[in-house]
């Protein structure tokens, strides 16, 4: 795994250079074992490199050994052997192992369509010297990142943010928008970043840009198409197929040259990973697995239970709400957005370990649960909807306790107040968003504590309008449980599970995640199945769970889902943190930033502070601001210490230009 | 002089909207106007029982008692009251 970054620009070769050097260092978590520039013509490319294939061979940038072509690659191309062969037989001629040089040799044999043969995890630049044009692409699901910028017709990209802000042409600024969204979606909108100007090339997107434009296009997409046998037969069939797929998938993610990993966390989706490579590499798997202090979130002795099952070695690390405290700082300044809940923080806390013990890839569970049906949102949804049909109904509201029964505060309330809350409204089922309303409402009250100047910038700024307008064409054409699925899968998935807690947290301690349930064959299967399949009455991911029988421990396959959380607001009162919370939140660093009110900020903290009871939007409010204030502090501001540096090198910059 | 409705006025204002009431009348419901949560609900009983000394049975935990500041206190009125005829009717 590794950071790419690059400039396309009619700068000096000695300009391109050092804002090349200063961004590729930038990178240096995501590949510390070696840097490469290349700079060929208008183009400038860069590579931080972690080797995992090809030790040896598949330095970077890299060029087309009879071509003139190079490319900056940061990914894998799992099925590149067989990709390579075809190639061969095609008259191809490869001078190094590596998957890095099959995709130059895909893009001079198939052009910029090539994209589609391959199945991986991706962000990838190419320079097609001939045609004065660079090719940029991005994974179908977005497991990688790809961030650009414009700036007076050059063309800046790389892997993070803080690499492009590294070039010192390219302006600091907030997007309120793209934050507006963030208080409402937990992440910004596909293409958008938390900076101004600063883009992502969308998953399942490629682009090109050539004489000072960029143009992009979508080359993948989700579609949710289903046949609707139900027969136990059918059933059993698609059970076997998803196997045979998740079989497929993993065997081709276990290839690397170095030893590979798994996430244990005590759910199904990595009993089931785990499961799939102890089938294939019967020995030395090694797997990790956080745990936590506060009973109600620490789920090790399910843990243990799978690792003893599958007989494999494991570790595992204990996190108090002290350790995020501590550590949240480090992670905002890996994640480069602002979050609503503390729970990378953990992850990032677990990628520490890996990679301490001698590990660079894991495979983990993630996309289970958007796939084949397992959050609890869909569930809700599910339910409401069946309220909404009958909304007299004195028992169907009590319905909704049975979605969340590891929060006893719902257990606790009256059907009259489960039914407020959930707004089950029978108008609202026809809303496309009906899913995600209770969640994005709830959220979106964290927005009071805006300033006056944000609510004024902001104007009528509608971010649901954003949303409304992302939406494919097909989406009203879906059913409500595929709607559902689709928005966690095209933007919460990719924008924060596979980012913020995912790419970030785990290469901050350059480890690589490979994810078999987001192959995109395993994806496309998965969304030609029906609902039913995957949610049986109230039976979350029924399919894989009937697939799972006999892989897994059965207590595994029978506990209730428990969703991945970790002690939020907590976490800033007690420990070191309280030091950095105090100058951050400070009425004065609150005004200066201009962002959020000063004196509701304070009154939030004391009210964590005093040890008063706190609720989920308080969490949510407080985790917001605290993120979205580091942020400021960190890349607007410029007051972290590694990011200092950067002074004298302005100078030369400034001396150059 | 003591005075129930604003004392659960401050009390609202204070620990779900931060100080910021000026938007929220006395027959506003909380959660149409997105004061309080699911999880905010027992927040505010706990408040309640601790303060009053009263206790909050299950089939009063609904929103005509809760949901606004009219709501609450004439419900906590009505509690006071009952609390008040139980207290007197010990001591006759």
């Amino acid at each position: 795994m590794c950071g790419i970054a690059g400039i396309i620009s009619q700068d000096s070769t000695a300009l391109r250079t050092l804002a090349l050097e200063r961004m590729t260092e930038a990178l240096s978590h995501r590949g510390p074992d070696e840097h490469g520039l290349h700079i060929e013509g208008s183009a400038a490319l860069g590579h931080a490199r972690l080797s995992i294939i090809d030790l040896a061979g598949g330095h970077q940038p890299m060029q087309l050994h009879d071509g003139r072509m190079w490319t900056t690659f940061n990914g894998e191309i799992f099925n590149y052997i067989e990709l390579r062969q075809e190639l061969e037989q095609k008259g191809h001629k490869f001078v190094t192992k590596s998957d890095t040089e099959v995709i130059l040799h895909l893009y001079q044999e198939y052009g910029t369509d090539f994209v589609q043969r391959m199945n991986g995890q991706w962000a990838l630049a190419i320079w097609d010297d001939a045609r004065k044009q660079l090719f940029l692409s991005r994974d179908r699901m977005g497991i990688r990142p790809l961030y650009y910028t414009t700036v007076g017709g050059a063309l800046i990209f790389a892997s993070e943010i803080k690499a492009i802000l590294a070039h010192p042409r390219v302006p600091r600024q907030l997007d309120l928008q793209a934050l507006d969204q963030i208080f409402t979606f937990w992440c910004p909108l596909p293409s958008r970043t938390t900076f101004k100007n600063i883009h992502q090339l969308p998953p399942g997107h490629s682009g090109i840009f050539k004489d000072g434009h960029l143009k992009t296009w979508r080359y993948w997409k989700l579609n949710y198409e289903w046949q609707t046998d139900e027969s136990p037969r059918a059933v059993e069939r698609a059970a076997d197929q998803l196997f045979e797929l998740l079989l497929d998938a993993a065997r081709i993610r276990l290839r690397a040259d170095v030893p590979v990993g798994a996430y244990l966390s005590g759910g199904l989706d990595s009993a089931v990973t785990t499961a799939l490579i102890t089938r294939l590499v019967p020995e030395n798997l090694r797997t990790f697995s956080v745990g936590f202090e506060d009973a109600d979130l620490d789920e090790s002795v399910w843990q243990r239970e799978a690792a003893s099952f599958f007989g494999v070695g494991h570790e595992s690390i204990r996190c108090s709400a002290e350790d995020i405290g501590e550590v949240f700082p480090d992670v905002i300044w890996h994640m480069e957005q602002p979050v609503l809940r503390t729970a990378p923080a953990p992850l990032y806390i677990l990628s520490r370990l890996v990679r301490e013990s001698g590990f660079k890839v894991v495979l983990t569970g993630e996309g289970s649960d958007e796939i084949l049906g397992g959050y609890d949102i869909f569930k809700e949804a599910k339910v409401r909807r069946f309220i909404a049909r009958n909304i007299d109904s004195k028992f169907r509201p009590l319905l909704l306790r049975r979605l969340y029964p590891y929060i006893g505060n719902i257990q606790k309330q009256s059907p009259a107040y489960l039914q407020r809350f959930f707004h089950v409204n029978p108008s609202d089922v026809e809303n496309p968003f009906f899913s995600h309303i209770p969640r994005w409402t709830l959220t979106a009250r964290a927005k009071t504590f805006f300033s006056d100047d944000v609510r004024q910038e902001l104007g009528g700024y509608d971010c649901l309008s954003d949303m409304r307008s992302e939406l494919p064409t097909e989406f009203s054409r879906w059913d409500g449980f595929s709607q559902a699925q689709y928005l966690e899968t095209a933007h919460l998935l990719p924008n924060y599970i596979l980012s913020a807690q995912g790419d970030r947290v785990a290469m901050a301690h350059s480890v690589e995640g490979r994810y078999p349930f987001l192959d995109y064959r395993v994806v496309e299967f998965a969304s030609h199945l029906s609902p039913a399949l995957k949610m049986k009455a109230l039976d979350e991911k029924y399919l894989l769970k009937r697939m799972a029988k006999g892989l897994v421990p059965e207590s595994i396959l029978s506990r209730p889902k428990q969703p991945y959380r970790a002690p939020d607001g907590r976490s800033f009162v007690h420990g070191k943190a309280r030091e950095y919370v105090d100058e951050i939140l400070s009425a004065e660093t609150i005004r200066n930033a201009g962002i959020f009110k000063p004196e509701p900020v304070r009154m939030l903290l004391e009210k964590f502070r005093s040890g008063r009871p706190t609720n989920t939007g308080d969490d949510m409010a407080l985790v917001g601001i605290l993120s979205t204030s580091l942020l400021m502090d960190q890349f607007i501001y410029q007051n972290r210490k590694q990011d200092c540096a950067c002074t004298t090198y302005s100078e030369s910059f400034a001396t150059l230009s | 002089m003591y005075n129930l409705q604003r004392e659960l006025r401050d009390f609202i204002v204070t620990n779900f909207m931060f100080g910021d009431g000026a938007g929220l009348a006395d027959n506003d419901s909380f959660i149409n106007k997105g004061v309080i949560d699911s999880t905010g609900v027992l927040e505010l009983v706990m408040h309640l029982e601790e303060t009053y000394r009263i206790q909050v049975k299950d089939n009063e935990l609904v929103p005509e008692n809760l949901d606004s500041i009219d709501n609450l206190v004439a419900f906590i009125s009505r509690k006071l009251a009952a609390e008040q005829e139980l207290v007197t009717a010990a001591q006759a």
